[in-house]
């Protein structure tokens, strides 16, 4: 195919055929264009330049994996039957013979033992769920500790976080659906946490679950929602996301050649086509190979539902352990039981500050984590647009604040494991908690300050390697009989790398026109010292040549 | 497509200071200059011919291992069939077919991306970054034509038209919310049904889940029932029922027992019944230490000692489990007195300050 215009001799007129330029290439080519204009598209976007670096691939793992749940999932809806109408089990499976249970149920062993190849599907669909919401987290964590959040892509960080919650939501109604003792055990938890909401609490529990938990509505109300609602909010919001992944352009990290202006890497046709496709293979065969050896969800071990029963070390499925963490952190009793209840009467209405607080602390994590962008944008005042991915030893306080997170998340994480912390480690229940609740509060702040001095050390141990070489490890002695140890220099493209960064300073506080300085402004201006009071400033060419000199 | 013309190229900083306001970032004129790409390394695959075509071979191999996975799964399809009531062959099944599928994936994706990294052409593109706001003219013809919708439409001019428009679409929504009303029962309210359990006055005490009753001089000291309702296991609402009416039972030394005053009835000789449902969000209290006499949710971890009237003594739990007054009936089986004194289960909203009071 022509592509410049001086050679393009196509006449609309004329019937397109194999003897024009291109062969059966051009003839396909033109018999499509022709139809639909995508020509344009091709042009535009089919040497479209892609970094490389491993960590750009977290997102896509998080794509391609939604990728095999959506088709997974399709195979199982064509067999699962939502509904919670009782059925006597009669199926392969000995041990729950003849026992009462929801069709869900039913139609799930019915899947895993009677399907041919259901359980690997059914398995690789749960998977593919774990990694899922796993792969956002750390695609989450990379944008974060890289800076990449920043002008122009907050608004694409927000929609990326609400496909992480969209990805929660979608795990926990998907856990849901089979109607077994432990999925029914945490919707139990659910309903539970919904009637301790002030107000509403009870009649959003009445609606949520058609009258009393368990009732018989709330699976076929969850399956409406795991494979219609959500699934298409997902999909909507995953269009959005890589539109403006396209639009922005993706970021790079700091190298040789690489500036704020271009993108170096390599073109989607064919080599990023190749790679990202072939990665797509990838994780869908080490998602069948994980459904094929890792038995994941057996719900014949737990069997139905029943409010009565539980076994000791029931979990949720991890991404949930955060909030189920909470819940047990969460003392009913500040200090002790005789100390302060977290649950008191007023006027004959009950506040339950045990569920409440939990879930405010909750929300307020995650609010957090959605507006960091726009936060660490007001503090710096910084309004350039930011392609070039930080390395996040050099934004401290940002590395800081993100480890003080990430230990909270991990923490509650921890929490929801208590009883198997306990057990494993042979410690008394008590204790673990017990030590889990300060962790909460204390772990952050030690997280907080280690990670900012790390990162400060890395940065002036940057410097010297800039100012004086590498250590080569090779010792000479001088003829007056001192040892030194011979400094290599780095090369200008090895510099590179550990000079370019941006460095703030902290805010000046300055009165406006007016004469005054508003309180917002004062504000901007600890919350700036906060970030940039400690900070190591890049080397300049200027501090090189006198260090040269030496 | 029309703004990547490239007479619509603009440099990165032509666009007036509010863009490019750096903040209190610090700008250095002795900053160093960017030294530019590194002159291009070529792989293996470049210099050397016969590892190029020992990369391509290496290719194909992998494209056909995959046609290989892909005959594979299909044949352990039928290699390995499900048996009714076999176990053992549902493993082999899901082993096998997993195994080739799973090989049929890997091979297609680790060939695409070898070829990719080993004989596509591996120079490095260079793509420009334009701002990713339209160019000021741009800009301005997008405010000036929402300026024109308004002038033409009188949208900010007709000030009734608009309002009116605004209220009639505020007012839409809400029939809405009314029509989700009916995802709850029509009758009745939260609060009277978590305020009511199928117990009682004398509604025998039955094992869980058999119904059998049980009598009281089979309950030895140290010994622990999973209790339901007599009657329960043909409730319509069973499921429903019994996630309020689930008792534990527990016979312990009457002189272990710390009972209150207006509480003396509710034991037999040391026979005491508890809500199985946890006061913090509702799981079963299903483990008992017979040695301590503590509960323990295996879901929080809230604990609770039957010796002083199941009061909380750790974890996020705050009240104590409801008692169930019990007694024997003539034929010396265990029976309630009454149903609980307060709901049982998770704390709400409507909850009284006022039972057992």
């Amino acid at each position: 195919m022509t592509t410049t215009s001086d050679t393009y001799n196509y006449d609309p007129t004329q019937p397109a055929d194999r003897r024009q330029t291109g062969g059966v290439t051009g003839w396909a080519s033109r018999y499509v264009d022709e139809r639909t204009g995508i020509s344009y598209v091709v042009r535009e976007f089919g040497r479209k330049i892609f970094p490389d670096h491993w960590s750009f691939m977290l997102g896509e793992v998080a794509l391609y994996s939604f990728v095999v749940i959506l088709l997974t999932g399709t195979f199982l809806t064509f067999f699962f039957q939502a509904s919670m109408a009782e059925v006597t089990y009669d199926g392969s499976y000995g041990p729950l013979k003849g026992l009462e249970m929801s069709a869900a149920m039913q139609s799930t062993l019915h899947i895993s033992f009677e399907v041919r190849g259901g359980l690997l599907i059914r398995q690789v669909h749960h998977w593919a769920a774990l990694l899922f919401v796993a792969s956002i987290m750390l695609h989450m964590l990379r944008i974060f500790f890289t800076g990449a959040f920043r002008k122009p892509r907050e608004i694409n960080w927000v929609i990326g976080y609400v496909l992480w919650i969209l990805a929660m939501a979608e795990g926990f109604t998907g856990y849901s659906l089979p109607d077994d003792l432990l999925s029914g055990n945490g919707l139990r938890i659910i309903a539970g946490m919904v009637e301790g909401i002030p107000f509403i609490g009870s009649w959003l529990e009445w609606l949520v679950f058609g009258g009393e938990f368990p009732g018989t509505a709330i699976v076929g109300r969850l399956y409406t929602l795991h494979i219609l609602l959500l699934p298409a909010a997902v999909l909507a919001f995953i269009a959005i996301h890589l539109v403006f992944v396209v639009t922005h352009k993706h970021t790079q990290y700091a190298g040789p050649g690489r500036t704020n202006e271009n993108v170096i890497g390599v073109p989607v046709l064919p080599v990023f086509a190749a790679k990202a496709g072939g990665f797509f293979f990838v994780v869908f065969g080490l998602l069948m190979a994980m459904g094929a050896f890792f038995t994941i969800n057996p719900i014949w071990v737990y069997g139905p539902y029943d409010p009565s029963p539980v076994s000791a070390g029931t979990q949720p499925d991890w991404y949930i352990g955060f909030a189920d963490g909470a819940l047990r952190l969460m003392p009913g009793w500040l200090g002790g039981p005789g100390g302060v209840p977290m649950e008191f009467t007023i006027l004959n209405t009950t506040y339950s500050l045990n569920i409440l607080i939990p879930i405010v602390v909750l929300g307020l994590f995650i609010v957090a984590v959605m507006i960091y962008p726009f936060l660490e944008a007001w503090v710096t005042g910084d309004r350039r647009e930011h392609h070039i991915a930080d390395r996040p030893r050099n934004m401290p306080t940002r590395t800081a604040i993100g480890a003080a997170g990430a230990t909270f998340y991990v923490v509650l994480f921890a929490g929801a494991s208590s009883d198997l912390v306990a057990t494993h480690f042979k410690l008394s229940i008590e204790s673990v908690i017990t030590i889990l609740q300060f962790s909460l509060l204390l772990a952050p702040i030690a997280a907080y300050f280690i990670a900012k001095r790390i990162c400060l050390a890395l940065q002036k141990k940057d410097r010297q390697i800039v100012l004086h070489g590498y250590e080569s490890g090779r010792i000479v002695r001088l003829p007056g009989g001192e040892y030194i140890e011979v400094h290599e220099p780095v090369d200008e493209y090895e510099r590179w790398k550990l000079v370019s960064f941006n460095d703030y300073e902290p805010l000046m506080i300055r009165p406006n026109a007016a004469g005054r300085i508003p309180a917002t402004e004062r504000v901007r201006a600890s919350l700036s010292r906060w970030f940039f009071e400690d900070r190591i400033e890049p080397v300049t060419s200027t501090e090189l040549e006198v260090a040269h000199h030496h | 497509m029309a703004s990547n013309e490239p007479t619509d190229i603009v440099p990165a900083d032509d666009h007036g200071t509010t863009f490019t306001d750096p903040g209190t970032a610090v700008e250095r004129a002795d900053a160093f200059q960017n030294p530019g790409l590194p002159p291009h390394q070529l792989r293996v695959t470049d210099k050397d011919p016969k590892a190029a075509k020992r990369a391509e071979r290496v290719i194909v191999l992998l494209f056909y291992v995959s046609v290989i996975g892909s005959v594979f799964a299909m044949a352990a399809y039928f290699a390995f069939p499900i048996k009714p009531n076999d176990l053992g062959s549902v493993r082999l099944n899901n082993v096998f077919i997993g195994l080739g599928l799973a090989f049929a994936l890997l091979a297609i994706g680790i060939a695409a991306i070898h070829w990719s990294k080993a004989l596509m052409d591996d120079h490095e593109g260079i793509d420009i970054r334009h701002p990713v706001a339209g160019p000021p003219p741009v800009q301005a013809r997008a405010v000036e034509i929402f300026r024109q919708a308004d002038r033409e439409s009188g949208f900010n001019r007709r000030v009734l038209i608009r309002n009116g428009m605004i209220a009639a679409i505020a007012a839409l929504p809400f029939p809405a919310i009314f029509l989700f009303r009916d995802l709850a029962p029509a009758a009745g309210t939260p609060a009277e049904a978590y305020s009511h359990t199928l117990w009682k006055q004398g509604t025998r005490l039955t094992k869980d889940p058999t119904g059998d009753p049980i009598l009281a001089s089979d309950v030895t000291i140290g010994s622990v029932f999973h209790v339901i309702p007599d009657g329960l296991l043909k409730s319509d609402d069973m499921l429903e029922e019994k996630g309020k009416a689930a008792v534990l039972l527990m016979r312990l030394e009457p002189g272990d027992l710390h009972v209150s005053p207006d509480r003396k009835t509710w034991n037999y000789d040391g026979i005491v019944a508890y809500s199985k449902i946890c006061t913090h969000v509702g799981c079963p209290v299903a483990l008992y230490e017979q040695q301590t006499h503590h509960l323990l949710c295996p879901c929080h971890q809230s604990q609770f000692d039957i010796t002083r009237e199941a009061a909380v003594i750790f974890g996020p739990a705050v009240r104590p489990l409801p008692q169930l007054p019990i007694t024997v009936d003539s034929e010396g089986y265990l029976v309630a007195q009454s149903d609980f004194h307060e709901p049982v289960g998770p704390s709400f909203w409507e909850r009284r300050g006022d039972y057992n009071v």
